[in-house]
């Protein structure tokens, strides 16, 4: 074993103080990813701090009529919660749409969206991999590369983000609250949080070092039917190869909400708010929709063996909004 | 020292199982070693440890091909609690053979394949000796490998061994080209199935632990002799000096029958470090350094007249395989004998290819076989314009198409028709992409099973007390097939006590010697040899009642007959003990023995995305006498599982420039999930057969899995007019043939 220090802070100004004293320190949670990694030898951190202690476990309305979701309320939990089940099922659906039973009750809402690539290559320390090693490589380019993302890629990487809960969380709008070591309070959209891989793929979000995320903000509901679809190979316990969620609404005929974001095809859980826009205040029909996966896919790119996600990306997508709008019409 | 043998020179005149009063072979029985399981008192090769333990982790080749240059393991050494990395020259190169002393390929220097062990790391601790692994550095002389089977085809050649005869390499009956051209109907095609790892639950594990000389090995292994063996002749041992225990098994499938490199990491470092040493593979090194299924290309060519009756079957298989390795997947073992026919040809060739070691997984040979040739009967029958099952039973053969010989039993007609009126196979929708039930595409599927039946030496220890309780000793395993109920019941019944009274002690090399766990076989073989012990105790016990054994009746722990009652225990003196053996004669030349099924299946598939869902199931097999329904219907399940796994999900992708096996998880690398899986109808139909055993069993382990993706793949065409030939069947390769969007999302 790589020696680490193990610091489980009671309050999360002791968390941010222990992160902030020790440079490298990684915060842990659920560990359902982490722990894997660092048996794999992929994370190295020298300092864990454990921020399983800390007063992040509760799901409450905000005053505007939103959610605040507590960094540390476990996927479980949350897609549980009468609320989300009631306002935000679109999250509820992705949430049990993903892993395991045992790695819900354990996963956490911040831990889940810092969850990293299931990229082969990526897990295995004999191969080349930018995300892993800075300029070593790719080795999914030009290898196996089934699972990896048609958008957002570049030459330097094309690993996708595995998340579902994530995915649904984008096409709610979600903020990202956090603190800072220095006491002071972040916020930003969950939109933000990530990066593309560019010429630095290891760099994956925008968080600073010792940047605590404490909760997940969801504005109020808006009006629209929700849904997540997710296509894999197995019926459970398996990654998406595609995944949209989608929040839709029609008055009169014609399409007033649209809120779409992919897993499984991006290098971060995606979104394209111009297909959106061409939806609203369209008239649903199976051309518009087909449009609408015209621009998702605008700059797709397959690699091989992946290339299938443009065409299972464009089916899923068209069927999923045909159903969210059908007898509304 | 052996007391009685059973030798199978001729049909077996009457079972004493079938004359047990109160049987408790033939109905379902739970598993006697299931409370130890569940509660966690049964333990496995990686529980065990001894004083002073320490921990290695095998060194992998971080190449595909090459040589190791050199091996800097200063900083790994300076890590706290390292103890030593050790490169020794014995280390194998990779696992041994299914059966045989053999020592496999030797060494640490040269790499055949990525991930190939070229040294163990050992530190006083799992973790500090896997991080010190990961920070030995290696270099390397890269050569160029051969990493693609379909690219280097034009290099296969005949395997060099037929092992031990079971593989028939090549044979050849009457003129399959000219008389394909005059054919009434044709299929010509190819199959093509991947590299799959056996993924059992356990991974490799053992601890070695060294005593005045003599290694004793924990370990998990389905044939702790083979084992023994082949590491005795790795270390350059006796084999008397080596012991190896497997009590359990979480699982092999053939993954665990020759040595393979932990247990030569663990007794050499053992032996160097002067202390007991326990080397457990990671779930990643279970996939990428102990075995696959070999990966194929097999061309079946089938030809019939107008009639329906086959005039060609033919089918040729090319598989892969590593330099100097005999095993190779015999994938037209049950094309020999399915179906009739004049004009056969059944061939199998080789590509040396720099890939993990091919070895024997679940049904090596038919279980992708038969995915090809079931297939193609599909195909053929379509093509006919003929029901499926009509098709097979216009081309049942009365004796071995080959051979003349006659077979020993054989239900497949029954299998057919009791599986179809079960299913409801007559009123099926027989046009392809023709049955809609809202977004999904419905296909219903079918395909026949068959499986030779082995039979091999083996012994077993039968003990009787003074207390008139009964012990079982052999170095058979129990691998989560039944061994331990299945014996103990075998024992119950021939002997007149209960269950409850029955102990089993599997998996010690020290105790009589079995035929293992592999094959399909281990039932009947050790079960048999338990027979042969009973039957000869029986004789004992009628000697001391001054009675002939024909006229005793056996039963409640009472010896009985007319005028005479007594407790077993009073008839044994201080204890009786009886080793039995069997051995296989000319039944087994005499006759063909093979189990047989049929799979008939529902499959779901998602006209929108491609997904496919197996959603209903039944499936019948004539194996002769179950001897456990409980365990031989897990059995079969299983296998059927496997099936749907080879037919829908399972690939163990290599990588096209290294070989290297890229999916080393069980993340990626798919076997079916629970929701994968409908209920699944296992039913077995009534048979005897007096040629196989005194048992009149027949192997079951591995029949499921035969012809069961098959019957996936023709299911696959019936719901979407879609022929994949390229396994598994992921949703992409239904995509193009689905219906356009609009239509698909059409309701039924």
């Amino acid at each position: 074993m790589i020696a680490f220090d193990y610091i489980r802070p009671g309050d999360a100004a002791e968390a941010l103080q222990a992160a902030a004293e020790r440079p490298g320190a990684r915060f842990i949670a659920g560990g359902t990813n982490l722990l894997d990694l660092m048996k794999l030898g992929i994370e190295r951190p020298r300092h864990l701090v454990d921020i399983g202690g800390l007063d992040l476990r509760t799901v409450s309305e905000t005053p505007d009529g939103g959610l605040r979701i507590g960094a540390l309320v476990s996927n479980a939990e949350l897609a549980a919660h009468p609320l989300v089940r009631d306002r935000y099922p679109v999250l509820s659906q992705a949430i049990l749409a993903g892993a395991s039973g045992q790695l819900r009750n354990k996963a956490t809402t911040g831990g889940n969206l810092l969850q990293r690539t299931r990229c082969y290559y990526f897990y295995d320390p004999a191969s080349p991999c930018n995300k892993r090693e800075p300029g070593s490589g790719c080795a999914a380019l030009g290898g196996f590369n089934r699972i990896m993302a048609i958008l957002g890629t570049s030459a330097h990487c094309i690993a996708s983000h595995p998340s579902d809960m994530a995915v649904a969380m984008r096409a709610l709008d979600a903020r990202v609250e956090t603190r800072l070591p220095e006491g002071t309070t972040g916020d930003r959209k969950l939109d933000t949080l990530y990066r593309l891989p560019g010429t630095t793929p290891h760099i994956e979000h925008t968080l600073a070092p010792g940047e605590l995320i404490t909760a997940v903000l969801l504005p109020p509901p808006v009006p629209g039917r929700h849904h997540y679809r997710k296509v894999r190979d197995r019926a459970s316990y398996a990654f998406a190869l595609v995944s949209v969620a989608a929040v839709v609404a029609v008055e009169d005929g014609r399409i007033t909400q649209a809120a779409l974001a992919f897993g499984g095809i991006g290098t971060m859980p995606w979104r394209d708010r111009a297909a959106e826009e061409l939806l609203v205040g369209a008239t649903p029909g199976q051309d518009l929709f087909e449009r609408c996966a015209d621009a998702v896919l605008a700059r797709a790119q397959g690699h091989g063996g992946n290339d299938f996600k443009i065409p299972l990306l464009r089916r899923t997508l068209v069927a999923c909004l045909t159903d969210l709008t059908e007898d509304a019409r | 020292m052996t007391d009685a043998t059973v030798k199978m020179d001729a049909p077996f005149p009457a079972s004493l199982l079938d004359s047990a009063p109160a049987p408790t072979v033939g109905t379902a029985q739970p598993r006697i070693d299931g409370p130890r399981k569940v509660s966690g008192t049964a333990r496995y090769a990686a529980e065990h440890f001894p004083e002073g333990l320490a921990h290695g982790v095998l060194l992998r080749a971080p190449i595909g091909c090459g040589r190791i240059t050199g091996v800097d393991a200063e900083a790994a050494l300076a890590m706290p609690g390292v103890l030593a990395l050790i490169r020794d020259e014995r280390l194998i190169r990779n696992g041994g053979d299914f059966a045989g002393a053999a020592a496999p390929v030797q060494g640490v220097d040269e790499v055949a394949y990525f991930g190939q062990p070229i040294g163990v790391v050992v530190a006083d601790s799992p973790e500090r000796a896997r991080a010190a692994a990961l920070s030995v550095k290696v270099t390397y002389e890269a050569a160029p490998g051969v990493f693609d089977m379909e690219a280097a085809r034009g290099t296969a050649l005949p395997p060099t061994d037929d092992i031990y005869g079971l593989f028939l390499i090549h044979t050849e009956q009457g003129d399959v080209d000219r008389t394909a051209h005059e054919a009434a109907a044709l299929v010509d095609a190819v199959w093509r199935t991947p590299s799959q790892s056996h993924a059992a639950m356990e991974p490799h594990a053992s601890v070695a632990v060294w005593q005045d000389g003599r290694l004793t090995l924990h370990a998990s292994y389905q044939s702790p002799v083979v084992t023994r063996d082949q590491l005795a002749t790795v270390m350059g041992l006796q084999p008397s000096e080596v012991r190896i225990l497997s009590p359990f098994v979480g699982g092999g499938f053939g993954g665990k029958l020759g040595v393979m490199p932990e247990a030569v990491a663990a007794a050499i470092a053992a032996r160097h470090l002067g202390r007991p040493v326990k080397v457990v593979m990671t779930r990643q090194q279970v996939f990428e350094t102990t075995g696959r299924r070999p990966m194929t290309h097999q061309r079946v060519r089938l030809a019939a007249d107008a009639a329906g009756r086959l005039t060609v079957l033919q089918h040729e298989t090319i598989t892969d395989q590593l330099a100097g390795e005999v095993f190779f997947e015999p994938a037209g073992l049950a094309t020999h004998l399915l179906y009739a026919g004049e004009n056969r040809l059944v061939d199998h060739k080789v590509v040396r290819t720099n890939k993990l070691l091919g070895v024997s997984m679940r049904a090596p040979g038919e279980a992708i076989g038969q995915l090809a040739l079931e297939c193609a009967m599909d195909e053929l029958a379509e093509a006919l314009d003929l029901d499926p099952i009509e098709l097979r039973l216009r081309n049942e053969p009365e004796r071995h198409p080959e051979l003349g010989i006659p077979f020993s039993s054989r239900a497949l007609v029954d299998c057919l028709r009791h599986g179809a009126d079960r299913f409801g196979w007559a009123s099926r929708n027989r046009v392809p992409g023709g049955l809609r039930d809202g977004e999904w595409l419905v296909g219903h599927g079918m395909a026949a099973a068959a499986r030779g039946n082995l039979f091999g030496p083996s012994r077993a220890r039968v003990r009787i007390d003074a207390g008139g309780r009964v012990m079982v000793e052999t170095e058979m395993t129990d691998i989560g097939t039944g061994t331990y109920t299945v014996l103990a019941q075998i024992a119950a019944d021939l002997l007149g006590v209960p269950l409850a009274r029955v102990e089993v002690r599997l998996g010690d090399t020290d105790d009589p010697a079995s035929a293992g766990s592999g094959g399909s076989w281990g039932a009947a073989t050790s079960g048999s040899a338990v027979y042969a012990a009973c039957a000869e105790l029986r004789a004992r016990l009628a000697a001391a009642a001054g009675l002939p054994a024909d006229t005793l009746t056996f039963a409640d722990g009472m010896v009985t007959a007319s005028g005479f009652r007594r407790p077993i225990a009073e008839l044994v003196g201080d204890g009786l003990s009886v080793e039995g053996s069997v051995q296989p004669g000319e039944s087994n030349s005499r006759f063909n023995q093979t189990s047989y099924g049929a799979h008939f299946c529902e499959v779901r598939v998602h006209a929108v995305t491609g997904e496919l869902r197996v959603a209903r199931w039944n499936s019948v097999f004539a194996a002769g006498r179950i001897l456990n329904r409980q365990t031989a219907t897990s059995q079969a399940i299983g296998g059927v599982v496997f099936g749907i796994g080879g037919a829908l999900t399972e690939e163990l992708v290599h990588d096209p420039r290294s070989g290297k096996v890229v999916n080393r998880d069980l993340g990626e690398y798919h076997v079916p999930v629970h929701a994968d899986i409908p209920p699944i109808d296992v039913h077995f139909l009534e048979e005897r057969d007096p040629v196989a055993n005194p048992l009149l069993a027949k192997g079951v382990g591995e029949l499921g899995v035969c012809g069961s993706g098959a019957a996936v793949a023709n299911a696959v065409y019936n719901a979407t007019g879609v022929r994949v030939r390229d396994f598994p069947i992921t949703l992409d390769k239904v995509l193009a043939g689905l219906p356009p969007v609009s239509a698909a999302r059409r309701r039924a």
